[in-house]
């Protein structure tokens, strides 16, 4: 009896369905906005590595390291120093970016002109260093770092519960994606950066010190990963592997964005936030591959990135 | 030529003769551990696995009497793969009689096989699935600290019987959490509670936030944690962050170990109930033992449950040594004579091992002080229940373990 059916059942589905829906949509809304969470770290980490590929020509494996060495070195400032949070923010990326210049002048400089590998070996071999020194000191448990007060909390949004530490990174790392795009796109500074990289011979007869500008834009780069690392250390353990588990997953960013556009890897960087949010929803066994799945995708048919341009 | 057969038949009898001696008054013994020493689950095994056995070896006193004791360790990397591989090449070219340790059940799994493929001894002291001494028992292995069975009923049965009736997973997705899960799942139906859905999540996920969302929005009154270390940390973490516990749902963390409270601190952790079989302030033995231990470990942290229970296990299995004579090196005769031997050490106190390979002692209930309360570093539980050793692991009568005579 197609279409008849038992009258006395019929009422009840509609209602179901509909009630059931509005639980999707809403789980639908609470999962986006904890891809753009997501996201957002991605998007400055892959950030950090797209200003000094792009501007090195290094592919910095250092990088997951050295946001490790920004949540420890938030870590330190609170309960060695006394030094909260907010300036936390201002002088981790400073010590870290510090030490990147150090790297650079000492180790990266010299490898300048060789092939990609040279530096991806050397880098790696200070991200193992660097991780096995904190693990030995440390542990692998990690260390306890508390949410500011400003920021504790949380406020109702209807269909979810959103803590405020989460909406402030989201807004502050966007904030600092764009400022980053305007500096190195829009400025008379990125300009003579760019220009650096494509023929830093003829910048120099302009007087610009090229050597110098490369250092300070290893430390930009590696600034990035640190903030990063301070912004995650309230949410996640402060860990000496925390970048460990986080650097294969922007690389795919990076590469799925075009090796070396910043646009791209921002834009990317959140993009796969929300499609790994969405994944964790509808197939979270899947959560941790479904990057690498789209990297393979986009390689094949487009082996330059999204928004790279081919060489 | 008769001469020369005659020569050949002597001199091979007499070569048998003396390594039948040999072997009868052999006593050397090689001990591996192999644990998780650079990954997530390192704090809770790792180097303090190694220096638990090194101190059993030490306070056994056998090396006064003559026996000569070699310690080694390697890193499995949480891989099962690695872990067999090192476990074949120990003992085949390294000739280790005993392999310790094993956190993470999947490797231990692995690990089970080959010492039975191979007629070696694993006495696992990390690893958490109760397959070891069920389905999957072996001669070959002694199951010595905790297993998901006890777990799940120890916390389980308390927290279903104080209210907490419905129940939502973070399953760590893999043998060990799903054995969990399932061990669990079966104490909370038994007590008239229902299990509203799950999910689950890869090993080391550093955010949460997407699985704590379908948590809460699945109204259970009790979140589940089925996995352990830095995933348990991360997720109570987390969960504190979206207003799981203040908007009245409770966290069970069903596996969680000193190192996770003390990676937590007091101010998140507190509150928390869960199940270990040792815990360093239980009484004037363990904390004489965790002092010593703590004098050596680099952060000077006392053991875990996990590193205590290597100490432990080594040295029954010395006592077991010790009753032969010799080391045999046949495995499924020692751990034979470990099961004969009834146990008794500072750690766990008098216990037994049973026919399937299970090591019985008392489990604890715990709850996690509140920061005013701790009074010195590492004072974080106070106990709130006690299971006898009989009660708190699988019956035999329920065991589908081949060795268990019904």
């Amino acid at each position: 009896m197609p279409g008849g059916g038992d009258a006395a059942g019929c009422p009840p589905y509609p209602i179901e369905l509909e009630s059931n829906m509005s639980i999707n949509l809403q789980a639908l809304f609470a999962q986006l906005l904890v891809g753009l969470i997501n996201g957002s770290f991605y998007a400055l980490l892959s950030l950090g590595l797209a200003v000094i590929f792009g501007m090195l020509n290094i592919i910095n494996f250092a990088h997951g390291a050295l946001y490790m060495m920004g949540a420890f070195c938030a870590y330190f400032l609170l309960n060695v120093l006394g030094i909260g949070y907010w300036p936390a923010l201002i002088i981790a990326p400073i010590l870290v970016g510090i030490f990147g210049m150090i790297l650079e002048r000492t180790m990266l400089q010299w490898l300048s002109g060789l092939d990609h590998l040279y530096g991806l070996l050397l880098t790696f071999g200070i991200a193992l260093i660097v991780q096995g020194l904190f693990q030995n000191y440390f542990g692998s448990s990690g260390l306890p770092y508390a949410i500011p007060d400003e920021l504790k909390g949380g406020m109702n949004l209807g269909f979810m519960y959103l803590p405020i530490y989460r909406g402030w990174v989201v807004v502050f790392s966007l904030v600092i994606c764009l400022l980053t795009w305007f500096l190195i796109e829009r400025t008379r500074l990125g300009a003579n950066l760019r220009a650096a990289t494509e023929n830093p011979t003829l910048v120099r007869a302009f007087g610009i010190n090229v050597p110098r500008m490369i250092t300070l834009t290893y430390g930009l780069g590696v600034g990035l990963a640190a903030l990063a690392g301070v912004l995650s250390a309230p949410i996640n353990q402060v860990r000496p592997l925390m970048g460990a588990d986080l650097i294969i997953v922007v690389f795919a960013v990076v590469v799925i964005g075009g090796m070396g556009s910043i646009m791209g890897s921002i834009i990317t960087g959140f993009a796969l936030g929300i499609i790994e949010g969405l994944t964790k929803y509808f197939y979270p066994e899947a959560s941790n591959t479904v990057v690498f799945v789209l990297m393979v995708l986009v390689l094949l048919v487009k082996p330059s990135g999204l928004t790279g341009r081919a060489t | 030529m008769k001469n020369k057969i005659s020569t050949l038949l002597f001199s091979t009898a007499l070569v048998l003769a003396t390594t039948g001696i040999a072997s009868a008054q052999d006593k050397t013994v090689k001990i591996g551990v192999l644990t998780d020493n650079s990954g997530l689950y390192s704090d809770l095994g790792g180097a303090g696995s190694t220096l638990a056995a090194q101190m059993a070896v030490e306070d056994s006193g056998f090396q006064a009497k003559g026996w000569k004791i070699d310690v080694i360790s390697a890193d499995h990397q949480n891989k099962p793969d690695i872990g067999s591989n090192v476990a074949r090449q120990w003992i085949d070219l390294d000739k280790v009689d005993v392999i310790m340790d094993v956190l993470n059940s999947g490797v231990a799994l692995a690990i089970n096989n080959v010492v039975k493929e191979k007629n070696s001894i694993m006495i696992n002291s990390g690893a958490a699935s109760s397959d070891l001494t069920n389905a999957q028992c072996t001669p070959n292995t002694v199951h010595w600290t905790y297993d998901t069975y006890m777990l799940a009923h120890s916390t389980g049965q308390a927290l279903v019987k104080a209210g907490g009736d419905s129940w939502f997973f973070l399953t760590a997705d893999y043998a060990f959490g799903a054995a969990l899960e399932r061990d669990t799942t079966a104490v909370i139906t038994a007590n008239g509670g229902k299990v509203v859905g799950g999910v689950k999540h890869p090993l080391s996920t550093s955010d949460f936030s997407s699985f704590l969302l379908q948590a809460q929005a699945s109204k259970a009154k009790i979140v589940g944690l089925a996995n352990a270390g830095g995933d348990t940390t991360n997720a109570i973490k987390q969960a504190a962050e979206f207003g799981i516990v203040s908007g009245g749902q409770k966290l069970a963390g069903l596996l969680l170990f000193l190192t996770d409270v003390h990676s937590l601190g007091l101010n998140v952790a507190q509150g928390l109930n869960f199940t270990e079989t040792f815990y360093w302030d239980l009484n004037d033995q363990t904390r004489a033992f965790s002092k010593r231990f703590g004098e050596r470990m680099k952060n000077k942290a006392p053991p875990t449950m996990v590193q205590a229970g290597v100490y432990a296990g080594l040295l029954h299995y010395f006592k077991a040594l010790d009753a032969l004579g010799a080391n045999p090196h046949d495995g499924a005769k020692v751990v034979a004579k470990m099961k004969e031997l009834p146990t008794d050490d500072v750690l766990f106190g008098k216990g037994t091992i049973r026919a399937d390979g299970r090591k019985i002692h008392p489990a604890y209930l715990f709850e996690v002080k509140k920061p005013s309360e701790s009074k010195a570093p590492w004072d974080y539980y106070k106990l709130i229940g006690t299971t006898p050793g009989e009660q708190a692991f699988r019956p035999l009568s329920e065991s589908a373990c081949p060795l268990v005579k019904k």
